[in-house]
């Protein structure tokens, strides 16, 4: 799956929009991703995991900063994700279904808090985006 | 079969009862069609599908969104016997439709995302997990007859 030119236009916007809150949806997404799918609390078992957590609300920003970067440089994914790509292939070792619940929850955060932004066209845009992004983070794996 | 709390099933007939069954199931069944383009190969017959704006515009989406939702709505009352009341829509969707279930999956989670849009911060972490729970039971229900 290729983002086309629109495709990466509306990521880009859809950012720019964000603005300052990109942590804190970060942080939201990872609550609903744990409150959702409840098996990947697994991966987080020294994390307190209470609503208000402040360790998920750092490691939302984390996750958030790392989409920031993405999308800073959403012409060479590839190369902009290659630590965070070697990270999670060789410590983390995130199994591959993950991604597509984070990726999920991401899309039902920004559409609670950007409802008029969050067409169609742009859903489709996102969801190619985070599609990508989770490509390259399990590129490594095997 | 689907366990809910008390509490869960009183978020669920909040939400469900503020829910506009017509816009909401004719947004979720356009937006499967935007965003998962291959998924336009049962509807054919729909006429134009050729852009964001022909899907979310076509009456035959909306109208069939429409019946979708209503057919989840009745499953809802059934939460102890999902596999019961949606026995002869399996049987449907696998003899007549042919529609991979993981249709049902993709389905479940863009609806998740126009309720999302809907209900702001009304739709919490919390209620957001209920409807998870409850939809993946449907698309289990609904997989279930599939031979």
């Amino acid at each position: 799956m290729v983002l086309s030119p629109a495709d990466k236009t509306n990521v880009k916007s859809t950012w720019d929009k964000i603005g300052g809150h990109a942590g804190e949806y970060g942080g939201e997404a990872l609550e609903r991703t744990f409150a959702s799918f409840p098996t990947t609390k697994t991966y987080f078992p020294h994390f307190d995991l209470s609503h208000g957590s402040a360790q998920v609300k750092a490691h939302g920003k984390k996750v958030a900063d790392a989409l920031t970067n993405a999308v800073a440089h959403i012409d060479d994914l590839p190369g902009a994700m290659s630590a965070l790509s070697d990270l999670h292939a060789y410590k983390l070792r995130v199994d591959p279904v993950n991604f597509k619940f984070l990726s999920h929850c991401l899309l039902v955060t920004l559409a609670c808090h950007h409802p008029a932004e969050f067409t169609p066209a742009v859903h489709a845009s996102l969801d190619k985006f985070f599609s990508a992004v989770s490509t390259v983070l399990t590129s490594k794996y095997r | 079969m689907v366990h809910l709390t008390a509490e869960e099933k009183a978020a669920v007939s909040s939400l469900q009862g503020k829910v506009k069954v017509d816009v909401v199931g004719g947004e979720a069944l356009g937006r499967l069609l935007v965003v998962y383009p291959w998924t336009q190969r049962f509807f054919d017959s729909f006429g134009d599908l050729s852009s964001p704006d022909a899907i979310m515009s076509n009456r035959k989406v909306k109208a069939h969104g429409k019946k979708v939702v209503n057919s989840l709505i009745n499953g809802l009352k059934n939460l102890d016997n999902l596999k019961g009341a949606f026995a002869k829509l399996s049987e449907l969707h696998c003899d007549k439709l042919h529609v991979d279930p993981e249709n049902f999956k993709l389905l479940g989670n863009v609806l998740v995302c126009v309720l999302a849009r809907h209900f702001g911060k009304e739709f919490t972490p919390q209620v957001q997990a209920v409807f998870q729970k409850v939809l993946a039971g449907v698309a289990n229900a609904l997989a279930h007859k599939y031979h």
